[in-house]
Parts: C-alpha cells; structure tokens; sequence
C-alpha cells in the first residue's frame, strides 16, 4: 500500500511535467490546429542551454530565468521563420516541416554536446520536506512549480487583454483582425509561451531523466497522450489529462506491465482515448458539415 | 483489387513498362560483375530500400494517409525472417512471403482504428508507434524470440542450384527481381482504377465516398499493402545485413519520410530516387560529423517542402512537360 | 464631403478576377447601400476596402490612401466591418465579445460605450456572461454590430446583416443602425439582398453586377428605374 501511495505521489510529480508540456501542445494547436511535433525537441533544447549556463557558472535560477527568455525567443523564431512560410500548405507539408525541426534540434544538440548523458542539477534541496517518505523535495518542486505554471497561463489568458487577444485571434482570426488584432503577432506570442513552458517542463523532468538527446521523446509521447486524452482542443483538459497519465504511467509500470513498456502504454492510452473518446474527457465534440 | 493486379500480370500485358525501364534493369542486374562484394551489397539495400519508399509512398503520398512510423513495418518484417530462419529454420525465400503476409495483416491491423483519425492524429499516432517499436523489440518477455538487445545474426544464403555467384551477387539478383515485380504490381494497381480511387480519396474523401467509392476498405487495403511491402523491404535487408537489433530501428521512420519528400511523393520513380538519396547521404555527410547526416535531413525535409515540393520525381516530370509543351503537340 | 471614395477598385482571388474597376463613395454622415444577386462580388468589395483580398485601385478614407494598409491596420483607422456569417468569437462570452471590440483603443470612454451598446440591445445585457456561439442568430448580429461599435469608428461596414434573421428581428436591427447613425454620426456602407429594407435606409445607392457598378444614384432614383424595380425590387 505504501508502495501504491508513493508511485502516485511521484506520478503526479511525473505527470505536472507531463501536464506542461501537454499544455504547450494545446496552446499550440488551439492558435493552429497543427500539433507542434517538434515541442520535446524545443524543451530538450532549452534544457541543454541551462545545464551549459551552469556549467559556465551561473547560479541555477539565473540561468533558468536566462533560457526562459531565450527559449521564448527561439519559440517566436520558429514561427515566424520556419512555421509561417508554411501555413497554409497542406497538412502533410506541414508536418514534414516539423519532424524537419525537430531532427535539426536533435542533431544539433547531439553534435553540440555529444552524446552522453550527463546529470542536470535540481534546485530542490536533497532532504525530503517535512521527512516525509512518498515525495522527494524535487518532485514536490516540480508539482509546485506546474501549479505555477499552469496558473500563471491562465490569469494571463483569462484576465489581461493580451491574453484575450490571443485567445480571440486562436478562435476566429479573420475577425481578429477585423477588431486590430495583429494575428500574426499573437501566433508569435503564443509560440514563445509554448516554448518557455516546454523549457520548463524540460528542466523539472531532466534531473530525473538526465540529460541526453533522445530524453523527450518519451515525455513528448506522454504529454501527446495526456492533451488527447484530456481533449486536444482544452487546456484544462491538458492539464487534467498529463496528472492522470503521470499516475498510470507509474502504477501500470509498477503493478501491471513492468517498467520496460512504459512507451507502449503511453501509445495504447492514445489509441484507446482516439477510438473511444476522439475529443478527450474535457473537449467538445465537433460536428462537421458535409 | 487483388483481383486488378495478377489480372494485369506479366504474359497479358507488360502494365506500361517503358522500354527504357526494362533495358536498366537488365543493365542493373549485369553491373554486379563489375564491383566489388561491398558495392554490390549497398546496391542491394538501395533496391530493398526503394521497395520499402514505393510501400509508404502508396500510403501517404497516393492515399494521403500520413505515417510516421513505417519503420514498425520495416522492422516487422525483418525480425519475421530472423526469426523464421534463426528459430524455426524456415529457408530464406520462402520468409519473404511469409513476412509478406504477416506484415498485410499488421498494416491491415493498424488500417482499421486508423479509419477514425484524420491527418494529423494518424501522424502522431503512427509517430508513437515508430518510438515504442524499439522497446516492444527489447522486452524481456519476447527476449527468447527476438534475441533482446543483442538481437538475432543470420546467415547469408548461397546461390542455389550451385550457380557460381557470390553470395552478395546472389543476393542482389533475388532483391532485385522481387523489387521489379512489386514495382510493376504497383504501377499496375495505380494505373488503374485503383490508383484514381486512392487518390480522390486523398484528394477528397467525402466527395469520393459520395461517388460510391468503398473508402474504408480501400484505406484500410492500402495500409495493408503498404505494410507489406515495407516489411517485406526489411525482410530483404535483414537478410543482407545478416543481422537485426531493435536499436537500429529507432531513426528509420524519419528516413523513410525524408526518402519520399526528396524522392517524390505520389510517384514510383521516386522511390527509387529516395532510396538512393538516404542510401548515400548519410555515408557522405558522416564524414563531417556523427550527426551532421540527422542535421542534413533535417533542413532537406524543410528545404524540399518549400522549394521542390513534389521532390525530384516531380520536378523531373515538370521539367519533362515543360519540354514537350515548347516542342508543341505531336503530330498524329 | 467624402468620407470613404473607391475609385476603379480592381479585386480578385488568387487568379480569378471579381471586382473589374468599381467606383463607389460614402458621405460623411451618410448611409450608402450597394445591393446586387449573389455572387455579384458586394462580399468581395467590403473584404477589399478592408484589405482581406488582393486589390489594385484607390480607396481614400478621411483623405488618406488606405488601399495599400493592412486589415489590422484599416480597423484601427476607424472602419469597423461586420462581417458575412457574424464573425463573432464564438467559444468567448458575450461580454468578451465586446471588450475586443475595444482591444485598440486607449481611451477613458470605453465603460460609456458598453453602456451605450447595451442600451441600444438589450437583450445583450441579459446575456452578458453567456458564450457567443450559444446566442440565436439575431443575438450574434446584434453582437457583432455592438463589438463594431465598440471600436468606436467612424464608418460602419456592414455584410448582409438581414441574412437568416426572422423579419421582426431585421427590423429591430435596422432600426438601431438608423438611430446610431443619427445620434453618433456614424457613416455605413451597407451590403444587403433586402433591397427594400436598404432603400429605405440609405441615402446613396448602387447595383453591383458580376463585379461592375451598373448603376448608381439615390434611392428614389433606383426605385423608379424600372428594371431595377423588376429584378431587385420584385415589382
């Protein structure tokens, strides 16, 4: 029973990484309708320049603050110069384009750094908080810092008018610009915001996963998993969706299947959610008209 | 419409195989004598590989249904002949077949929940799949099977009948003869009715269902298909390789895509343009460094998507029609 | 005095040309209708004024050339346009729906105009909190009209507000934009199949025919050509 409590206390560590990658998914599609492939890469690539700031000696939070401006940046630039170009092609040209992103991040990195892995720091202290024997002090880290995350996005998207206006320019962006909305602007914006989110999501998970190329392919699986599951066009349902599968990625892996297959559930939770409920727990159905 | 394909087979009418066509082939299957064992077995993975091009280019470039896991097939198929031959000691041309078979069912499999996801929920899906084949290949309980981690050594087959080739000469025959007639079972499926309802299909499922076009068994058929014929592409190159391992697997899916954007989608040629392409790259650009052939892909599948979109195949064929227009109509 | 002149606007989509060199203006303070079946290219000629298609010609609002701006750029110039089909933000609440309207401007008087707008529709006020796409279609176009005010523009741009509404409704809706025209000097350019209606509302108006002006005058004018009457009016 311990055992039980501890695999989900750590999947609900696991699974607000997995809710903030997810939810940079979400962003990302809402304002498109293109799921941003290349989202891990990004994150993976965010988290590389972190553990080279701290190498070259910068304090963590500084040089956590640093890449999140940075990867802000990169995210923008992506957008406008390799995703707009692009926009109105058809889908498989589209997604060509942003398994192209990714394999160059990839590559780059592992040409950059090498591959080996290495380990990444966690600000959180070693001891566990109050003793206690089902979290570790990073995992309520990460937890606390998903909170952060996650509702820091949304007082932004529901209580500034920059917010509104991207949310405006997402759900109708012809009328957007009918009203002054810069469209294209908001896309820019949002991409940024995907892409510091996924840096975040990267740096929470990496002192766990450590540091290699190849560590966000498996979360990149999970958190397109979870924003399925929690409905592709929902934030909250993201978020919803990646607690949930953090815990069954732990419980299933402990209990059912063993350890070596979590990719494996990771797929048969997205085919399963795809079959049963294509819109996801939170999404809207939608209807089209022929 | 397997009824379309041995209807059209060879002795009725040779399917539109141009001249040209049939004289490289016969020039291909000579050129072995003037290479070496090594020049001989990349040849052989080129021809297997175009095989494997042609299978996902039936998919996502005739049919529109976009996969990002082929690779899944790909390794299917070659841990079929492995273990057919390792386990069982099956002979290696009858495993071809057989992986034929059981690769149809996998992508008929796969076909099927596939009806329901439009476009982009295929391609991440398929993209899922691709990932997790690695780990479904190490898994401990299959170990006994498929060899875990190590994976599974094979052994080059002779030439039969103690016909004085090479094995590697040998080899290159076998694939290059299965490949012609896969090609031309596919250009005939194509040419046909087959081929117009696959690609209004991609074009415009609604519209074509509405013409009466059974559009979910020509889908799920089409998976099939596919499947088949990557697997057994794997098959042929597993024998070549004389090994499989999960590991090598992991990047294949991408290749696979990049090989059908530089080659040309929705064309046959353009298979073998592509398997040529991820057949030489690799080896040149590695030279630069280990990831430079990943990075290069990378900024190909961008740079063809927007400057040659419809690859080398296509701009060939615009450049061909442009050429003709300047000449004028034929004179009947 | 002019406060929007098109002269010999050219438009098309991609390569299939719509609007062949259509000339047509607004007076400041005044109402123009253009009218014309479908496929005529009125839809055509409101997105090019407001630079959603590609166009040559001159477009002149307030004196200065807007022909060459961009449609964010047109809609902060003062030119609200409602679109065809509504164009409201239909997963974002009524109230939502509004303050966009606003998103622009940096001005005090922002509050007073919402007030303003719910006096002119009350029943927005009732459903203030209530997602967009829920409300009936009168409900939208009321919306739509409202967050166009809400820009506070000087001319209003108007795409077949009548399109799918009960009469009742259209008639409530016509009403309105007769009294916002009045009270708050807002010039419209309007689109409309219910001649009728437009007639009697505007003081300039024009007949579009596969994409030419075919003729151009006031209403009375229009009402007395007798094939005019024929094909538009239906008498």
């Amino acid at each position: 029973m311990d055992e039980f409590i501890h695999q989900v206390f750590s999947g609900l560590a696991t699974g607000g990484v997995y809710a903030s990658l997810a939810l940079a998914l979400v962003m990302i599609y809402q304002a498109t309708h293109h799921i941003n492939f290349a989202q891990g890469e990004m994150a993976m690539t965010s988290t590389y320049l972190c553990w080279a700031l701290i190498e070259v000696g910068l304090p963590y939070w500084v040089a956590f603050l640093v890449t999140l401006v940075v990867s802000f940046g990169l995210g923008v630039g992506i957008q406008r110069f390799v995703i707009q170009p692009v926009e109105k092609a058809p889908v498989l040209s589209v997604v060509i384009v942003f398994i192209g992103v990714l394999v160059i991040l990839n590559s780059l990195v592992g040409w950059i750094f090498g591959y080996t892995m290495k380990s990444f720091p966690s600000p959180f202290p070693e001891k566990p908080l109050f003793g206690n024997s089902f979290l570790s002090s990073h995992e309520l880290g990460v937890m606390a810092m998903t909170f952060l995350v996650v509702g820091g996005l949304f007082a932004f998207l529901r209580l500034t008018p920059l917010g509104l206006a991207m949310r405006a320019a997402a759900a109708n962006p012809v009328s957007s610009h009918l009203v002054g909305i810069r469209v294209n602007q908001m896309l820019a914006l949002g991409w940024g915001l995907a892409a510091a989110i996924g840096a975040i999501a990267g740096m929470m998970i990496a002192p766990i996963t450590f540091l290699d190329p190849n560590m966000m392919y498996g979360v990149l699986l999970y958190a397109s998993a979870a924003a399925l599951l929690g409905g592709i066009d929902n934030p909250f349902g993201a978020v919803l969706g990646g607690f949930i599968l953090g815990v069954l990625e732990n419980v299933i892996g402990a209990f059912v299947i063993g350890t070596e297959l979590k990719l494996t559930v990771a797929l048969g939770i997205m085919v399963i959610t795809l079959l049963v409920k294509p819109s996801g727990l939170l999404g809207k159905t939608v209807v089209t008209r022929v | 419409m397997i009824g379309n394909v041995l209807m059209k087979a060879p002795g009725v009418r040779w399917g539109g195989v141009s001249p040209v066509a049939a004289l490289g082939v016969v020039l291909l299957a000579l050129i072995p004598f003037a290479l070496s064992d090594y020049q001989v077995f990349q040849l052989t993975l080129i021809i297997a590989n175009s095989i494997a091009l042609l299978g996902l280019n039936l998919l996502t470039g005739y049919n529109g249904q976009i996969s990002l896991g082929h690779g899944a097939f790909y390794a299917a198929g070659a841990y079929t002949t492995a273990i057919l031959m390792d386990k069982f000691g099956v002979p290696y041309w009858l495993t071809i077949p057989i992986s034929g078979v059981v690769c149809y069912g996998l992508g008929w499999g796969v076909g099927f929940p596939a009806l329901r996801l439009e476009g982009l929920y295929l391609a991440l899906v398929t993209f899922a799949m691709g990932i997790c084949v690695p780990q479904i290949l190490k898994y401990k309980h299959f170990e006994h099977m498929t060899g875990g981690v190590q994976g599974i050594v094979l052994n080059k087959p002779d030439a039969p009948f103690g016909i004085p080739l090479t094995p590697d000469h040998w080899l290159f025959l076998f694939t290059l003869v299965i490949m012609v007639g896969m090609f031309i079972a596919a250009k005939n499926l194509l040419a046909g009715h087959t081929g117009k309802a696959l690609i209004a299909i991609r074009d415009n499922p609604i519209a074509a269902g509405a013409m009466g076009i059974d559009v979910a068994r020509y889908k799920t058929t089409t998976f099939g298909i596919s499947a088949m014929y990557t697997g057994i592409a794997g098959s042929l190159c597993s024998l070549s390789i004389q090994f499989v391992a999960p590991d090598s697997f992991s990047a294949l899916s991408i290749g696979f895509l990049v090989g059908i954007v530089v080659g040309g989608l929705a064309s046959i040629s353009g298979a073998i343009y592509g398997a040529i392409f991820i057949q030489f790259v690799p080896h040149l650009a590695e030279n630069i460094s280990k990831a430079a052939p990943s990075a290069i892909f990378g900024l190909l599948l961008i740079a063809f998507v927007y400057v040659l979109p419809f690859g080398i195949a296509g701009s060939l064929k615009k450049l061909q029609m442009r050429y003709q227009a300047r000449r004028g109509p034929k004179v009947p | 005095m002019n406060l929007l002149s098109v002269r010999d606007l050219h438009a098309s989509y991609g390569s299939i040309r719509v609007l062949h060199g259509v000339s047509l203006d607004v007076e400041l303070g005044g109402v123009t209708t253009v009218l014309g079946a479908n496929g005529a290219g009125k839809t055509t000629l409101l997105r090019a004024i407001c630079g959603m298609v590609s166009r040559q010609g001159e477009i002149t609002f307030e004196g200065k050339r807007i022909d060459g701006k961009s449609t964010p750029d047109i809609a902060r110039s003062g030119i609200a346009h409602v679109p065809e089909g509504r164009g409201t933000f239909a997963p974002l609440t009524t109230e939502e729906n509004l303050r966009l309207g606003a998103y622009t401007r940096k001005d005090k008087e922002v509050e007073n105009d919402y007030e303003r707008v719910f006096e002119y529709f009350p029943r927005l006020r009732e459903r203030r909190a209530q997602q967009a796409g829920t409300l009936s279609g009168g409900e939208q176009q009321m919306l739509a009209i409202g967050r166009a005010l809400m820009l506070r523009p000087k001319l209003l741009v108007l795409d077949e507000p009548s399109f799918g509404l009960a009469p009742l409704i259209v008639q409530e809706i016509f009403r309105i934009m007769r009294k916002i025209n009045e009270e708050q000097q807002v010039s419209v350019l309007l689109v409309e199949q219910n001649a009728n209606l437009a007639l009697e509302f505007a003081d300039r108006a024009c007949v579009l025919e596969t994409g030419r002006v075919v003729i151009s005058g006031t209403p009375d004018e229009l009402s007395n050509n007798e094939d005019i009457r024929r094909a538009y009016l239906g008498y």
